[in-house]
């Protein structure tokens, strides 16, 4: 038999009918919801007069466009109001269950996924939101959707979809000090651009990759749509099988060791092909930081900006453009620029180690006075960790604050909006213009690069900030 | 989903160069509240095209009389970002029909064409040319054959052939609904949920 990528092994393995000369029909096995690319999905059911085709299959939660103060209020802006409330109403009619605001398990769609054991190797995965990508650390095909695709799903439980190319990127070598997962993707975007991968579906391996943890492993594939990959996966092995071992009920695992044996053998064939293949050394990377206005447009924290990204009329143009919404120049160093805001947060640094990560740094330390910071656990539960593991106390003492779970400040679709013309140390994953409130300037960095600078106000390297004694971690 | 049908497109164009164009940019997140799929069109490309102050902005080509029509070229690496499909929404709302460029991101180009929005691929070469050629003379036609697959300009007669699937094609050229085909599989659905050895 021909020799298969883990992904053509899953993919296959879902397709219900090959159109020719077209997409192929794939069946999902797990579909999340969120507030804001559903109502319109629901609305077109409702004209075609049918049902929900499998509700069991849909997971739904509100995480978007929710406040991240005062849950138990009312929501205030009432467009809001209106798409959570429109999202419990469908949830409701149609019998999908909703982890929405206000329930003791909700957070952001691609925390709770995976926390509460929805999300399992050798799945199928789509959201209404690139950054489903996520799920691909369980080794699952996991992809964001079009509202009409959600449409589809709802309607089918299956997507039109072409099939897309394979790519490898390979990491080896060990990490430094001070340096995480978030710089490994963030390293490679600027390598390979905001483009570089579209198109494929990437897989991850080598040693740098397969001794992360799985939240780790979460931010790199997380970040795979900022490369343009149509979705990121790792495949599973003893580190995926003992976090799931971890979660108490798997939804529909009735026999765990079973389950498990099926999902050992979700991996590449040893000579599978890939469309492309990439190599990257880990013990090259450093904290990274963007400078510009979107991912691709990465450097390590202690370099300068470049002189220009290319030759070409237009690039340039862009180029100059990006840095002057920034209000920076080519070839000036970072370090020491002064920032305004930090937001640590969101589907890509929103668990549990991402606070510890933080509190690593700021422990025994206090925010800098000029920094207002947004702190904002991606789910509930992270909420009650970072209680039960003392972690409150640590932000507290150093004049921090800890909001309530949410998407917040990452899309700023809430009250969490930075200021215009205001510079933002933040965790999550865009920098594009106006992303995280008009006219706001988003520096992208890990969770130790962000703490960095909230407790000294300006842009730093965390290495400075990290001992051998607080580096033990957990 | 919308049944559009697409078959001959003639028209003027908006050229917006700019590279990395993110659907951020091309609706901003504050405005992805309402649940009906109408109206976007108002707040397409909206922190370029109106001021702090939500006064117009001169400068940005949508509000510059001498440019219009139902062709958006657009520079490389379009659509990056986001999957809202508000994006496409916004840009077939405010009446653009076709988005030309060198290069799209997956997510927005699955989005458009399930919108009866038709995304164009053209070479580097090209597109910076067209661009040229639309900032000298705003009057400069398009034609686009969805049928023959021919992208052409006529002031040059340039004239490329462009690629779509062959499934897609055939949708927007009758104005076909994916979901009417897919219920229409319900039996072949519910047959693999049967025989599937579901990995769980």
């Amino acid at each position: 038999m021909k020799a298969k990528t883990l992904f053509d092994k899953i993919w296959d393995g879902h397709v219900v009918r090959s159109i020719e000369d077209g997409p192929d029909v794939l069946y999902i096995d797990r579909h999340y919801i969120h507030e804001v690319t559903s109502p319109q999905a629901f609305n077109g059911l409702k004209e075609r007069g049918i049902q929900v085709f499998r509700p069991g299959n849909t997971i739904a939660t509100a995480d978007h466009n929710i406040p991240t103060k005062d849950q138990h209020l009312e929501i205030r802006d009432q467009l809001s109001r209106n798409q959570v409330e429109r999202l419990s109403e469908n949830c409701t009619k149609y019998g999908i269950e909703l982890f929405g605001l206000n329930h003791s398990k909700n957070g952001i769609v691609h925390v709770i996924g995976p926390e509460l054991g929805y999300t399992l190797p050798g799945m199928t995965i789509v959201c209404g939101d690139s950054h489903t990508s996520t799920h691909g650390a369980f080794g699952t095909i996991a992809f964001g959707i079009g509202t009409s695709e959600v449409e589809m799903v709802l309607a089918t439980q299956c997507i039109l979809q072409p099939k897309p190319k394979k790519m490898k990127i390979t990491v080896n070598g060990n990490l430094h000090k001070g340096v995480t997962s978030k710089d490994i993707i963030m390293y490679i975007i600027a390598s390979i651009s905001t483009g570089g991968a579209t198109g494929y579906f990437v897989e991850f391996s080598g040693s740098a990759i397969t001794s992360l943890t799985m939240e780790a492993r979460m931010t790199i594939c997380n970040m795979s749509i900022e490369m343009g990959a149509r979705g990121g996966l790792i495949a599973p092995d003893e580190i995926t099988f003992s976090y799931l071992r971890k979660i108490t009920a798997i939804p529909g695992v009735t026999d765990f060791e079973k389950s498990l044996e099926q999902w050992k053998e979700l991996k590449s064939d040893p000579d599978a092909a890939f469309d492309r293949e990439l190599e990257f050394d880990a013990s090259l990377i450093k904290p990274m930081i963007t400078y510009g206005t979107n991912p691709g447009m990465g450097m390590a924290v202690d370099s300068s900006i470049p002189l220009t990204d290319g030759d070409n009329k237009e690039a340039s143009a862009s180029f100059l453009k990006s840095l002057d919404y920034m209000g920076f120049k080519p070839g000036i160093k970072l370090l020491g620029q002064p920032v305004d805001y930090v937001f640590i947060g969101s589907c890509t640094n929103g668990r549990i180690e991402d606070f510890r990560e933080f509190a690593q740094i700021i422990r025994g330390r206090k925010k800098a006075a000029n920094i207002t910071a947004l702190i904002v656990p991606g789910s509930k539960k992270v909420e009650e960790q970072m209680a039960s593991e003392g972690l409150m106390e640590v932000y507290k003492e150093a004049g921090f604050e800890v909001r309530q779970p949410g998407c917040s400040s990452c899309l700023a679709m809430n009250e969490d909006k930075i200021p215009a013309g205001k510079y933002a140390v933040s965790t999550s994953n865009r920098n594009f213009e106006g992303r995280q409130g008009p006219g706001a300037r988003t520096l992208l960095a890990s969770p130790y690069t962000a703490a960095a600078a909230a407790i000294t106000g300006k842009i730093s390297d965390p290495r400075e900030f990290i001992t051998e004694l607080n580096n033990v971690k957990k | 989903m919308a049944k559009v049908k697409f078959d001959i497109l003639e028209s003027t164009c908006v050229s917006i160069p700019f590279e990395n164009v993110d659907t951020d940019q091309i609706i901003p997140a504050r405005f992805l509240s309402a649940t009906s799929r109408e109206g976007f069109g108002d707040n397409l490309f909206r922190d370029w095209r109106y001021k702090k102050s939500g006064e117009p902005n001169e400068e940005f080509i949508l509000n510059n009389p001498k440019f219009g029509g139902k062709i958006l070229v657009a520079g490389k690496n379009f659509g990056s970002g986001s999957s809202r499909e508000h994006a496409v929404w916004a840009i077939f709302d405010y009446g653009f029909r076709a988005v030309v460029s060198s290069f799209f991101a997956d997510i927005f180009m699955g989005n458009s064409l399930n919108n009866g929005l038709l995304p164009i691929v053209i070479s580097d070469e090209l597109l910076k040319k067209l661009h040229s050629l639309i900032q000298k003379d705003p009057s400069t036609k398009i034609n686009i054959d969805l049928e023959k697959q021919l992208f052409t300009i006529l002031s040059t007669g340039d004239s490329v052939k462009f690629v779509i699937n062959p499934y897609k094609k055939e949708c927007l050229l009758k104005g076909l609904d994916d979901i009417d085909f897919l219920l229409s599989m319900k039996d072949s659905i519910t047959g693999y949920e049967n025989n599937k050895n579901m990995v769980r």
